[in-house]
This record gives structure tokens, sequence and C-alpha cells, in this order.
């Protein structure tokens, strides 16, 4: 059990985390290699005080490096799903639980809109994760939407325990089974009234039972359906409260300006709001 | 002592033929948001000891259950009363929507 399950590795989460083990609190994080970030491509940055034309990456190193220092734990790997029960937090990452007293969301914002058809199919063969629902659709047709650098190896695995595997994607994926086909499409609609019939790709029909979206990263209103937005990000106060007890959130997902320092500040705030939430729960 | 019960295929057609609510949670042990709900389910079971038989259907080894109910996705927890099947919650949820849905199917 961690005191603090922080979701997300960049400016915002690394902040919270320093701040919180700082006060010897036990933090975990949560989040997909640095280098995914959008911030690691930037390679100057020139409103980040006092280091004009910091490398983007550098500074992202030095980031985790710090907070890595300070004792907080890291697992790579995309959080999947999210539950309250009692007063504890509990994350899946791939096939592992992980429990925390508090949880930090810092997810920043999420690219690309959900596709016609995903919502309303969700079980109905339309998936999020291979490892949990592949074995259901062996010797049948699926196709994979690649939107993360994972997704190559999710579409491998499928492939090996017997899924008869489309891997769709707008740009060509670097370490695909050369047995998957390959279909380059960008408008994608996922077909089917009571379960899903086939993906429609660029006006093509790929006739398909399951669809395999897989994203970089789950929003966090679908890992909480209860939190509360405000024009599209997550409300927080000043404390960077969400409207959930026990659950706070930092940078880019709390709205704008998406910047570094604004980042940092929140989780600063939110690490220690977490903490001291803690200490007043163990008195 | 846990009132959570591990369905095989004859005890779950017996647990229909009594009749009354049965909710089952269709899982497996690769699938981490299945592990993830396991405590709610657990206590969906404790809390409703008595009006309610609730269990759990492992895919892997009752795969003729899971294809009878057209399982697409787990986790996915099935409410049914007097053997019909009033809804199902696919994917991990909080402990409220499963209790409602339990409540639901008692009311």
């Amino acid at each position: 059990m961690y005191d603090i399950l922080i979701v997300g590795g960049g400016p915002a989460g690394l902040s919270a985390a320093a701040a919180a083990q700082n006060r010897g609190k036990r933090c975990l994080v949560i989040s997909n290699p640095w280098e995914r970030n959008p911030l690691a491509k930037a390679p100057q940055i020139h409103n980040y005080l006092g280091m004009p034309g910091v490398n983007g990456a550098e500074l992202l190193d030095r980031f985790q490096h710090h907070a890595l220092e300070l004792g907080a734990e890291l697992r790579r790997g995309r959080a999947l799903s999210a539950m309250e029960l009692n007063g504890i937090f509990y994350l899946t990452v791939g096939s592992e639980v992980y429990e925390g007293r508090k949880l930090i969301l810092a997810t920043g914002v999420q690219r690309g809109q959900k596709y016609p058809g995903e919502e309303a199919l969700v079980g109905r063969g339309v998936s999020y994760c291979a490892t949990c629902d592949g074995m259901l659709y062996r010797k049948r047709g699926v196709a994979v939407i690649g939107r993360s650098k994972d997704a190559p190896m999710e579409a491998n695995y499928l492939q090996q325990i017997g899924c008869q595997v489309t891997y769709v994607s707008p740009v060509q994926p670097v370490g695909l089974d050369p047995q998957i086909p390959y279909l380059r499409a960008n408008r994608l609609e996922i077909l089917g009234e009571q379960a899903v019939t086939g993906l429609l790709a660029d006006g093509g029909k790929l006739p398909c039972e399951g669809v395999f979206v897989l994203r970089e990263t789950v929003a966090p209103n679908d890992l909480f359906p209860d939190l509360a937005l405000e024009d599209g990000y997550l409300r927080v106060n000043r404390q960077m409260e969400t409207n959930l007890p026990g659950i706070y959130a930092a940078g880019d997902c709390t709205g704008k300006p998406l910047q570094i320092s604004k980042a940092v500040g929140e989780g600063l705030i939110a690490g220690e709001a977490a903490a001291e939430a803690l200490e007043a729960e163990a008195i | 002592m846990s009132n959570l019960i591990h369905f095989s295929q004859t005890g779950f057609e017996k647990a229909l033929e009594n009749g009354g609510v049965v909710v089952v949670d269709f899982w497996a042990t690769w699938c981490g948001p299945c592990k993830m709900i396991a405590p709610a389910i657990e206590k969906l079971a404790n809390e409703y000891a008595g009006r309610a038989v609730v269990g759990k259907i492992d895919v892997d080894q009752e795969g003729a259950l899971a294809q009878q109910f057209g399982i697409m996705s787990i986790p996915c927890v099935v409410v049914l009363k007097d053997g019909v099947e009033l809804g199902r919650l696919v994917g991990a949820q909080p402990y409220g929507a499963y209790a409602q849905a339990l409540d639901k199917a008692l009311s």
C-alpha cells in the first residue's frame, strides 16, 4: 500500500512526488516512459524561469532523477482502470493492481477524441485491454486501432493467442509482427448495433468482431466518471482537490495555461495537500 | 466468512433454478481490472448476504458459460432475477454502481 498514487510522470506528477516524498510520504508514479511526453520533443524551452533555452528532454530527465532520488517509485505503463473502496484507491496497470490512500491525477491533456460507435459498443466488441479480453476473441477477426507506442506489441500478443488481427493506424507501426496485415487509415468509425460487426476505415469496411482501441493514456474521467469538469478540464480548488474526496489533480489536465511552471507549481501544491491530509488523518 | 461463491457450471445452474437475485462476475486471472474489482464484489456478497447470491465465474475454467452469456469483455457483472438477465455492467465500475443494480433487482 502506497501513501499516494500519482498518475502521470510529467512535470506535475514528478513535482507532486518530490513534494510528498519530502514530507516522508511513499509515492508511486505511474507513467509512460518520459520520452513519450510531448515536452521531450521540445528542443528549447524559453519560458521556464531561470533556465532560458533549456532542452525539454533534459529537463524531464532531471525532474525524474530528482523525484527518484527522493525515493519516489516509478512504474512504467498505462493506468487502465481505477476504483475507490472504503477510502482506498485501486489502480490497474497491465495485470497488476496498486493500492494507495490518496490519488493525484497528472495525466496531461488527452489527445484525440473517441471514435463514432466507440462508446456505445464498449463491452460489445470494443475493448481497451488486450490482455483482459484477447482470450475471448481467439479464432475471430479483430482490429487493433494503434494509437500508442505499445500498440504493436499488444497486437502481436493478440495474434500469438490466436486472434486474426488487422492493425489500423495513420502511421506505419514499429515492431509489428510482419504476419499481421497493416491498414493505413485515419478516419475511423466502429460499426455494429448489438455488437461490433466491423470497422469503417477511411471509407472502406473491415469486417471484424472485436476492436481494440489502444491509446497512450486513459482520460481521467474515464477512470472516474464522476469527476467534475470545467471547460473540458478537471475542476479543482486552490488545494488542487477535485470534487471527489482523496483525489487531487495537477498540471495540464486542470486547464490552461499548459505550461511547465504552472504544472510544477500545481504538482507541488497537490503533493503537499495530499501529504497534509494523510497527516491529519493519522492524528 | 466470505459469502462469495465461485461458481462451476452446475453450481451456477442450480443457483439460477433456486430463483431470486443472482449476481455473477465474469473474470479471469490475467485481467488486472478484474482483480481490482474483486474487493468490491466481495463486499457486495457480504452486504447482500441472505438477499442475493453473489458469485464469480472464471471465464478460463468455464468457457462454455462465458460463451453462453456472450461475454466479450471482462470484468462483466451480470444481474439475474429468477433466471432472467436484468442487465450487465461491463468494465471496472465503482461499488455504488453494482450496489445500485442489485438494489434495483431486489425492489
